[in-house]
């Protein structure tokens, strides 16, 4: 593998990251418990939209093979995509859905604050652009996950039947394979296996103060960094996808 | 003061004054004393509207996740939160009134307050989000524009606000037909069926004609209202047919006509059972829009439960440390 293959399959993997979990988040239009609620969920979707924006148009870029951010979008199938399983998990209820933003945006936070200083500019300049974006969207998944945990009986059981849930999909974010190997040597990438412990001593602190158990070993899902993907993905694509796909010739 | 004024002062002096102050054109605020029409009045009007904001978030709701490009998408869900922006906005300043937000929902879902009838129609294809914006936010805009004036300080103040934004939802709308009239026949055939379904129910936001308008007499004399429904009607008509023209729609109106002596359009008859049907309940989107709506209030009564039990702990913590 070539450095510039690395970096493409590196900044196609972020932009996924961001696009997936956008198109989830912004299911949650018209949906939420409060009006607040559902502004600060199509935020934090307007947010990865940008952020999904900016990485896949640098990946085209990289590719330099005629793709546009739209069509790296719009036009893969499952097996093209690199995005972390956790991020294409249903919403499920309204814990579940900050329960998941907890999980991912944490390991963000860790993620964006090395990835300022990467070598590649594009990548330092959007990471610092968005790690404002990320710290907001963990403290205020955190705050809820504390007052859901924290609440009544029925939030409290709903809120940890949320954490046993998602928990086997948080390990997969950490997982490193030959592209990262070689883009960390190049000053580019970050060792993700060297966030992890801070990422889970930030959860355990989240979890004391919502009196939420930290759940035990369990086994791990992987697949993503092969292209491989939960059922969920599939249908998610064929939503998105519709207008793309059933009308190759349009511009919109 | 307004409210100590009104235990010395007989109320027929109160209420002449009131109508002197309004006839002026003096703002009213929260705290100035107003008779009980006025406030009811004003209750029912922007509840509505805020209600409108916000079940209008779910026929475009509708189509942000099928939205055709990462820009259309980001634009369409800014937009829809700027709508849901402006239904926070309108409740608080309703709840100036002495309503809360809570009332006003239990009304909404009771059938006792309403939103604006347009939301009763369904969005059908990607060109129906370019309609809504162009046709659905520029009625909207027309409207709201007359309401920057108002007689009730707090409404003038949000409709100031909101029509700011208003104007570039028109815009992106405008914008999305305007691409789709340049693209394929396909394309071209899903914006002139927008156009054909959009254009008729956009024309009766204004509500019934002048002579048939319930609500109007009180609503002119302490000028919460400013101009009538076809002043309004028309003024929208004659902006917006030279838009459609312009990008090659055609209006669905055999009888629309420019009139050079009156220098504005003539257009056919609205069919006013459609709009009383779909005002009584049997649009198609009616029972739909509202089960959405308290399905989705129901469903999320245990997260703002949890949020007060966990206030309150946090509450108690703090005075048992003091
Ligand atoms: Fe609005
Ligand atoms: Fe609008």
């Amino acid at each position: 593998m070539t450095r510039e293959e690395a970096l493409f399959k590196y900044t196609l993997r972020l932009g996924d990251n961001a696009l997936i979990l956008s198109q989830r988040l912004s299911e949650w239009c018209s949906y939420g418990p409060i009006l607040e609620e559902d502004l600060a969920m199509t935020n934090f979707a307007l947010d990865l939209i940008g952020r999904a924006q900016a990485f896949l148009g640098y990946a085209a870029q990289l590719e330099g093979i005629g793709n546009t951010e739209d069509t790296l979008a719009f036009r893969r199938s499952e097996r093209q995509y690199y995005n972390n399983q956790i991020a294409e998990l249903p919403n499920g209820d309204f814990g579940h859905t900050m329960v998941r933003q907890l999980f991912i945006s944490s390991f963000e936070q860790l993620l964006f604050s090395q990835l300022r200083n990467s070598k590649d500019e594009t990548i330092a300049a959007v990471a610092a652009k968005t790690l404002k974006e990320v710290k907001y969207h963990a403290s205020h998944a955190g705050d809820w996950v504390i007052r859901l945990g924290d609440g009544t009986d029925e939030s409290s059981r709903r809120v940890q039947q949320a954490v046993n849930a998602i928990w086997p999909y948080t390990a997969e974010q950490f997982e490193m394979d030959e592209v990262d190997s070689l883009l960390v040597a190049e000053g580019i990438a970050v060792d993700l296996q060297s966030l992890y412990a801070d990422w889970k001593n930030h959860i355990a602190a989240v979890f004391a103060e919502a009196k939420i158990a930290m759940p035990g070993e369990c086994y791990m899902q992987t697949g993503s960094r092969q292209g491989i993907h939960t059922e969920h993905l599939g249908h998610l694509l064929s939503e998105m996808q519709y207008l793309q796909r059933a009308y190759p010739d349009a511009k919109w | 003061m307004g409210n100590d004024q009104s235990t010395m002062v007989a109320p027929d002096e109160l209420l002449a004054r009131f109508d002197a102050r309004t006839a002026a054109g003096d703002a009213i605020e929260a705290k100035d004393w107003m008779p009980d029409a006025y406030r009811k009045h004003l209750v029912r009007q922007m509840s509505q509207h805020a209600h409108s904001e916000v079940i209008g978030m779910q026929p475009e709701g509708n189509w942000v996740t099928r939205a055709p490009s990462l820009r259309a998408k980001q634009i369409l869900l800014a937009k829809i939160q700027d709508e849901g922006g402006h239904g926070l906005y309108l409740y608080s300043a309703a709840e100036t009134l002495g309503i809360s937000r809570d009332e006003m929902i239990h009304q909404l879902h009771s059938g006792k307050a309403k939103y604006s009838n347009i939301f009763n129609y369904p969005t059908l294809n990607w060109a129906d989000i370019g309609a809504i914006g162009w046709l659905v936010d520029g009625a909207a805009i027309v409207n709201q524009v007359s309401l920057q004036r108002t007689s009730y300080g707090p409404y003038s103040r949000a409709m100031v606000r909101i029509c700011k934004e208003e104007s570039f939802h028109q815009r992106q709308g405008y914008e999305i037909m305007t691409y789709m009239m340049r693209g394929t026949a396909e394309q071209r055939e899903m914006a002139q069926d927008a156009m054909n379904r959009w254009w008729w129910p956009s024309l009766m936001m204004f509500g019934p004609h002048d002579g048939d308008s319930p609500h109007s007499a009180d609503a002119f004399k302490w000028k919460i209202k400013r101009h009538t429904n076809d002043e309004l009607r028309q003024k929208f008509i004659d902006k917006t047919v030279p838009q459609a023209e312009l990008i090659g729609l055609k209006v669905p109106d055999a009888d629309l006509k420019w009139n050079e002596e009156k220098q504005s359009y003539t257009y056919g008859k609205i069919n006013w059972d459609e709009f009383h049907r779909v005002i009584n309940g049997n649009g198609p989107c009616n029972k739909q829009r509202m089960e959405h709506h308290i399905k989705v209030h129901n469903d999320g009564a245990w997260v703002r439960e949890a949020a007060t039990a966990y206030k309150n702990k946090q509450n108690a913590q703090k005075t048992n440390l003091n």
